[in-house]
């Protein structure tokens, strides 16, 4: 079963505990500015937004990287450090932000699900940010509005 | 390891920005935080010194679990000598600004002098400059931050500013970081505007580390569990936040209501967390947009609010249609319950004003409150007031009375005083609900008797965060006493202070302790942190910070004479609830806690005792 983060954006509280989570799990220190995974506080809104890559089947990354260092790795596109040379064109062509340059190690970094099994998700209080069967993301949701689907008895002519 | 081993000093009088090293001898002794922050502060500053003179400092700072994942690990404090209280001021906020501040690699900022004109800092990890902020001053807050980011094109700034209250002198001006989360007592954004400092702004990407990577994550771990599984702090702080206190102590008869002439509120339920969950009858959404965290926070007590647009407050003001801050509990019951004042919406839009102006919301409350008083009983007229009819109950009052704060008018300037130097100026000293000149928050200590203690021993003035006897006598945790009773509170007192002085030294938030005990905190910090952090030893820890604090006090000036509480809570009985006909048992409580404390008769820590906690 190939699995994505699903993200409901409905239950993030804007902790940011993915984002300690991410930066530990690949740096081993606590830090939000090399974490993979971002959360925007839209305060005026009262909206917070975990927003990471969502792993495309065509992804833009992969399809420009000059050098090869992004391959697919079972549905997970992930950046070979050794290989990557720091020119930044996987940036460019991101249509969604989510691969960035860094600079403490002059890579690209971005998400990788952590080799099967996100910290990200696993450190989430409110399961804002789940692991789950990719096929089925929407499931949750059209649950939800499948309950609110009128079933009174339809009156016959 | 855990402490970045860092200190900025910024002169402001010179312009300059240098660092040093953090004394790690005192960091073992006073962990972090309030403790080390305060160490310094009593190093370098003279105890009798103005507060808003320039030889008075402010430090703002972290805690060695600051910016790490441990649940809560974002909090940060502002400690300085108070101009409210003459006392040492020591206030606590979360939000994301202290992380960041860690994030960038200093444990504290410590600011001395004056500016000869108006400056902001900006810190971007390693480096540090001032600005010129003659764009930003006379503005507010909400303005201040967003100029800031937009000036420097950086969005991922963390900023931390003062409104117009803070710089012309109003005395329990606020320090508010990210808009919305302020170290909001004892005036610390008064120091901070008499030193012509604005804002900061912080940008951290250095990363935090830890000593024992492998016991750190097993302890917070195992500490997260237990938030989780603590129905306070999983369902009840999450759903209703603080304000899911606000019909407990109401029922119980604790709730001071129109400048504590009364323990109940009628209007309770009208303004509660409950409340702010209700379908509004005109546009039919609720107050309560959502919940919100701070930084690393698992609970998420946050209130995150929306005005109706409809309101009398807000109805030509489209600025502050938007969502922001709402009303906690402290803050609803200050400018509700205290004022007589049962419309939320306006309690909402006057805590947008106090978060856009950093004003103490407590103190604005009870000082409105004490003025509608001062009105009620002709002390204080229109000609003094502006024209405002200031009546227990009007929204519309209280609204004025803010907005005049807010724009400093003539009335804004004599609110601005806070209610002691008021009801002094008008001649009734006793309808000031303060102690040490810092008026008390939503806990009435004739309904919850330890409370009494916790106000009048209180190292910064009236406060409930120094020792949070309400946990016992109201909700059981550790365990339940009863809250009309005074036996025993002088020991529960105490531990409590001791208990919170290491948690405020820390870097967490003091509300997991609704969860968490000593014993699941130890080992985070031990872990952490290089020595060793047994709970007994953070015990000592908290104990020497109080007494530390303490001689701060004394040196300045203070005597036991200043541990009292406001003669309303002394002599005049409560009039209705469970506490009907009981005043404070204060005078049963102190000399057992003085005792208690290693101090004399007199409230004097004793040679032995500053000896054992190795501040001879």
């Amino acid at each position: 079963m190939e699995k994505a983060l699903v993200i409901d954006v409905g239950k993030c509280t804007g902790c940011r505990q993915c984002e300690l989570a991410c930066s530990y799990e690949h740096t081993g220190e606590f830090n939000p500015a090399r974490s993979r995974i971002t959360v925007f506080d839209f305060h005026e809104k009262a909206r917070f937004v975990p927003y990471t890559c969502t792993q495309c089947d065509q992804a833009w990354c992969m399809q420009v990287c000059p050098v090869g260092a992004i391959t697919n790795e079972n549905g997970v596109k992930v950046v070979n450090a050794a290989t990557c040379v720091g020119c930044k064109v996987c940036t460019i062509a991101c249509p969604f932000g989510t691969i960035n340059y860094e600079p403490a190690t002059g890579k690209v970094i971005k998400c990788d699900l952590c080799g099967g099994d996100p910290a990200c998700a696993r450190a989430c209080p409110t399961e804002a940010i789940v692991f789950t069967d990719v096929s089925v993301q929407g499931f949750e949701k059209m649950r939800a509005w499948a309950e609110k689907t009128d079933t009174a008895p339809q009156a016959t002519a | 390891m855990a402490w970045a081993r860092r200190i900025l000093r910024v002169n402001l009088t010179e312009g300059t920005c240098k660092e040093e090293p953090l004394n790690m001898d005192w960091a073992m002794q006073y962990l972090g935080q309030r403790g080390l922050a305060t160490k310094y502060l009593v190093e370098e500053i003279d105890p009798k010194v103005d507060p808003l003179s320039p030889d008075n400092k402010l430090i703002m700072t972290t805690g060695p679990l600051t910016g790490t994942n441990a649940a809560t690990a974002a909090r940060y404090s502002v400690v300085t000598k108070s101009p409210l209280t003459n006392c040492v001021a020591c206030s606590n906020s979360g939000g994301y600004f202290g992380a960041e501040l860690k994030n960038a690699g200093w444990d504290m900022i410590i600011f001395e002098g004056r500016a000869p004109k108006p400056v902001y800092l900006v810190v971007n990890d390693d480096e540090a400059e001032l600005h010129d902020a003659s764009e930003i001053w006379g503005q507010s807050v909400w303005f201040a931050d967003d100029w800031i980011k937009e000036k420097h094109q950086e969005p991922m700034f963390q900023i931390a500013a003062i409104g117009v209250p803070g710089e012309t002198g109003v005395l329990y001006s606020a320090v508010v970081n990210n808009k919305h989360r302020a170290a909001g007592r004892s005036g610390v954004g008064t120091v901070m505007g008499s030193k012509n400092l604005k804002a900061v702004a912080v940008r951290g990407t250095r990363g935090i580390e830890v000593n024992d990577p492998e016991a750190f994550e097993k302890a917070v771990a195992a500490a997260k569990a237990v938030i989780a599984e603590n129905a306070v702090t999983s369902q009840a702080l999450p759903t209703y936040g603080t304000q899911v206190l606000m019909n407990v102590i109401n029922e119980i008869g604790a709730l001071p209501t129109r400048n504590a002439r009364d323990v109940q509120f009628e209007g309770a339920n009208d303004i509660s967390g409950e409340a702010m969950h209700e379908p509004r009858r005109s546009d039919g959404k609720p107050n309560l947009a959502r919940n919100g965290a701070c930084f690393g926070c698992t609970i998420a007590c946050g209130r995150i609010s929306q005005i109706d647009p409809t309101h009398f407050s807000v109805k030509d003001k489209p600025q502050y249609h938007h969502a922001s801050g709402g009303v906690e509990y402290e803050n609803a019951w200050a400018l509700g319950a205290d004022t007589g004042v049962n419309d939320l919406e306006a309690l909402t839009y006057c805590n947008y004003r106090c978060n856009e102006h950093a004003l103490d919301p407590i103190t604005t409350g009870s000082t409105i409150a004490a003025a509608m008083e001062l009105y009620e009983t002709g002390a204080m007229t229109k000609e003094d007031t502006g024209g405002i009819e200031m009546k227990f109950g009007s929204a519309e009052a209280l609204v004025a009375a803010v907005d005049a704060i807010c724009e400093g008018t003539d009335f804004g300037k004599l609110l601005g005083l806070g209610s002691k130097r008021l009801c002094e100026k008008f001649g009734h000293p006793e309808f000031s609900m303060t102690v040490k000149g810092q008026e008390f928050p939503a806990y009435d200590p004739r309904g919850i008797q330890g409370m009494g203690l916790t106000y009048a021993t209180s190292n910064r003035g009236a406060c409930h965060l120094r020792s949070y006897t309400v946990a016992s006598e109201v909700l059981g945790i550790p365990e339940k006493t009863d809250p009309l009773s005074t036996d025993g509170k002088a020991g529960l007192v105490k531990v409590f202070q001791d208990l919170t002085a290491f948690v405020d030294s820390s870097g967490l938030c003091i509300f997991t302790t609704f969860a968490w005990s000593a014993e699941d905190i130890a080992p985070m910090i031990d872990a952490a942190c290089e020595g060793d952090w047994s709970v007994e030893k953070l015990m000592e820890v908290g104990e020497r910070i109080w007494n530390m604090e303490r001689k701060f006090n004394l040196d300045a000036g203070l005597t036991a004479a200043d541990d009292t509480l406001p003669r309303r809570i002394l002599k005049e009985a409560a009039r209705t609830g469970p506490a009907k006909g009981l005043v404070n048992g204060l005078d049963k409580m102190l000399p057992e806690y003085y005792e208690l404390r290693g101090w004399t008769p007199d409230g004097v820590p004793t040679g032995e005792t500053l000896s054992r906690l190795g501040l001879s």
